[in-house]
């Protein structure tokens, strides 16, 4: 009796075994091969925006798209967009178009993520640099929207009570270093910035350094030009005239010095926006970063609009990106959030819309942008956590290990 | 022999119905679990095994098997990969050496306070519960604001004319810093020079950094209000007439404690020192809230990591397989955990009690063996 229903019992926890394993295995098959066979032309577009001032400009822009083609353009704000973007990616129905910064583009375009963008409509109109920010392998795979480059943020009030006048705004690392000195009275310092390589790289620039060799295949991180470019910036920290914002207790460098804890900075154009919010009292000027021992230099970021490989629509999606790109929408979002359009023909406009921020533009003459090389930004990632230690560290040990990290990547492409 | 089989499968007996009826009523729950539990579990596992690079299904023509390249990245392979891993390792290690110690006391001390019969223990328990019921994601910018260098604890540690530390943004490891008071600094020698996953010796040695004892502060403070419930409820499990009964033997406060209150919860313990193990080697959303790994990287823990491999460097094999290592470091000690609180239910038969059986309280007869 007690054999006989043993038997039963495991003749039905075997059929059980198969219903369960045969229905686990349909509803995954269901939730992993399904497509959506819609027909009908909407574009989604993921964007992360920096704040509501931005949200609006761009979902105005969509929907004058769709007035004038009649696609309809959804614009949804990701909380976190690299994250959003990849979940998209791996359940195969990403969104159409989303905003990519330049450090992501060539991981996501190894992985086969992205549509080139070589035949858009639009796509002589953007600056060249622009374009080479978003190049890999030969093909565009993002057309740019706007972009930033950092320059010197200066305390003009601090400035004049320093004794300073326009004559004075530093053109030489020499001049830096003595205009930093003398800001450094009040409690305030001369100068504070990032301790991040997306900061302090400007330096290497105008040192005649860079992260990788003309040809993109060998890791320059620790030549002498950059060992020169960090050893200036420590003689500035040794000498109390600058201090790095992690040292302040600052979040970034516009913190630092909307706060008044130093009388300058590095930042973006973006500084524009939290100085108006936040610091509405502290008068600032942005003037072009001094030349170094290579003449002037200084980093760009570009900010645009990606294409899936995955998108079902992608000629809508082209059509839609064209717009966004277009001189008039870009003027629009320049207004309503402050940034630098991507066209050239805009830049005139621009500069006499926006005489306050011609340093910004003058920038996109000779700033360089983060090279395109899968997995660059986990490596950047370490090099601005080894210069937390800046202050305490060689700069020969920091960049040292850094250009090994980056020549493993390098030689993985 | 096979009309027999057909033959009882057809005839089965009395209960066997009833067993098809209850595999009908667990199928649901199967199938959730199975769904999504297993089936992911699954396919990490195969994600830690592959190249996929985020393009599509895992289970598509974009992934392909590569064996144990990617924990040969984190374990063996000298580079960017083991060098965080191994960072990664020794922040948390710190981290769990000091939370799970410092909330199990400081829980089953509140536990003690609260179960006795005080003026307004309703609000006391109320209080200390708090800090759980928070949202950790609140809590925790809550403590930025709090541990900023020009925030309110340094404020504090002002008027008392102490100057406080940059807390979060100092990387600093505690260890380094206390040696440091008595002049060892970092030289050359075994120290500097022998490596262990990326990490120097001496750098494994540098105990949490600063910024990382602002986090272990907070969890000390967030958890603790949990494991005092778990605790009051087996205090609350304890006859009242076994302390009195010690009482009368003449056994101090602090004596019933050691020998009666504890091994008495010894199950509560070992549910308080798991859980607290496991809780705190997943520590994620304070980092990714908090400081994403920052300063140094010495906020960077197994879990974040894990992450930031996965989505943001799109690394996905390499971030899965520091899941199934932290898996295994979380089972191994769990059974670690559970080999050093078991229980003595075994007692062996000589050193029983005669009057076990007659009393029929095995707890008592347990307490006579361990006093």
């Amino acid at each position: 009796m007690i054999a006989h229903r043993k038997t039963s019992i495991v003749r039905w926890q075997v059929a059980l075994a198969l219903v369960v394993v045969s229905a686990l295995a349909v509803t995954t098959g269901v939730a992993l091969g399904s497509s959506k066979s819609s027909k009908d032309t909407t574009v989604t577009a993921l964007i992360g925006s920096s704040g509501p001032a931005e949200t609006y400009a761009v979902k105005n822009a969509a929907r004058a798209f769709t007035r004038v083609t009649g696609i309809q353009l959804n614009v949804i704000v990701a909380s976190d967009l690299g994250q959003q973007l990849a979940q998209g990616f791996a359940s195969g129905n990403p969104a159409d178009i989303f905003y990519l910064g330049n450090d992501q583009v060539a991981t996501y375009a190894k992985a086969g993520d992205l549509a080139p963008l070589d035949n858009l409509k639009n796509v002589k109109s953007f600056y060249p640099s622009l374009k080479a920010a978003y190049t890999y392998k030969g093909h565009l795979y993002a057309a740019p929207k706007d972009f930033s480059t950092l320059q010197l943020i200066i305390n003009t009030a601090s400035w004049k009570a320093a004794g300073l006048t326009a004559k004075n705004y530093p053109t030489t690392w020499a001049q830096l270093a003595s205009v930093a000195k003398k800001l450094t009275r009040n409690g305030q310092v001369g100068l504070c910035t990032n301790p991040e390589f997306h900061r302090l790289g400007v330096f290497m620039i105008q040192a005649g350094g860079w992260l990788v060799s003309k040809d993109g295949k060998t890791a320059t991180v620790n030549s002498k030009a950059n060992i020169a470019a960090f050893n200036f910036v420590k003689s500035m920290l040794n000498a109390g005239s600058m201090k790095l914002t992690n040292q302040l207790g600052a979040g970034w460098g516009g913190e630092g010095f909307g706060k008044k804890e130093c009388a300058m900075t590095i930042e973006g154009n973006w500084i524009s926006g939290a100085m108006t919010a936040d610091y509405p009292t502290v008068p600032w000027i942005a003037v072009q970063l001094p030349k170094g021992p290579a003449g002037a230099g200084t980093l760009q970021y570009d900010g645009g609009w990606g294409l899936a490989a995955a998108s079902k629509n992608k000629a809508a999606a082209m059509q839609a990106i064209s717009y966004l790109t277009a001189t008039k929408v870009e003027m629009g979002n320049a207004k309503a959030f402050g940034v630098m359009p991507s066209v050239k023909a805009d830049r005139k406009i621009w500069s006499q819309t926006f005489p306050k921020f011609s340093a910004f533009l003058a920038g996109a003459d000779y700033s360089k942008a983060i090279p395109t090389v899968p997995d660059i930004a986990t490596v950047l990632g370490d090099f601005n956590q080894q210069l937390q230690a800046l202050p305490t560290t060689s700069p020969a040990t920091i960049l040292n290990r850094v250009n090994g990290e980056l020549q493993a990547v390098l030689n993985k492409q | 022999m096979a009309t027999r089989v057909w033959k009882r499968f057809r005839e089965p007996g009395i209960r066997g119905h009833e067993a098809g009826a209850g595999w009908l009523f667990l199928l649901p729950v199967i199938v959730i679990l199975g769904l999504f539990l297993v089936l992911p579990i699954a396919m990490a596992a195969w994600v830690s095994f592959s190249d996929w690079n985020g393009n599509g299904s895992p289970l598509g023509a974009h992934a392909h098997w590569v064996g144990l390249a990617n924990y040969r990245d984190l374990l063996t392979t000298p580079g960017l990969d083991q060098n965080n891993f191994g960072e990664a390792l020794r922040n948390n290690f710190y981290y769990v050496l000091l939370v799970v110690p410092i909330q199990t006391a400081v829980s089953l001390f509140l536990a003690v306070l609260v179960n006795k019969r005080l003026k307004f223990v309703g609000f006391f328990r109320t209080a200390f519960y708090f800090p759980s019921v928070t949202s950790s994601v609140a809590i925790t910018i809550l403590f930025l604001f709090l541990f900023s260098p020009s925030g309110a604890i340094n404020k504090l540690l002002s008027y008392l004319g102490a100057t406080g530390p940059s807390w979060i943004y100092d990387p600093r490891g505690l260890f380094h810093v206390i040696l440091g008071q008595f002049g060892v600094n970092q030289s050359g020698g075994h120290l500097a020079n022998g490596v262990f996953l990326g990490v120097t010796y001496w750098d494994w040695l540098a105990g949490p950094s600063i910024a990382m004892c602002v986090f272990i502060i907070m969890a000390v403070f967030t958890t603790s209000g949990t494991f005092m419930l778990l605790f009051l409820a087996g205090l609350q499990g304890i006859d009242e007439s076994v302390n009195e009964a010690a009482a009368l033997d003449g056994a101090s406060e602090w004596k019933k404690f050691r020998h009666i209150t504890v091994p008495m919860i010894r199950p509560t313990i070992f549910t308080v020192v798991t859980l607290g193990v496991i809780g705190t080697w997943q520590v994620f959303d304070q980092i990714y809230v908090g400081t994403k790994g920052s300063p140094l990287n010495t906020t960077l823990t197994p879990a974040y990591l894990s992450f930031d491999t996965s989505f943001n460097n799109n690394n996905w094999g390499a971030g899965a397989a520091i899941a199934f290592i932290l898996f295994a470091i979380i089972v191994f000690l769990t059974l670690l955990t559970r080999l050093a609180t078991r229980s003595p239910d075994r007692v062996p038969r000589r050193r029983r009690f005669a009057l076990t059986g007659a009393i029929g309280d095995e707890k008592v007869s347990r307490i006579g063996v361990g006093s």
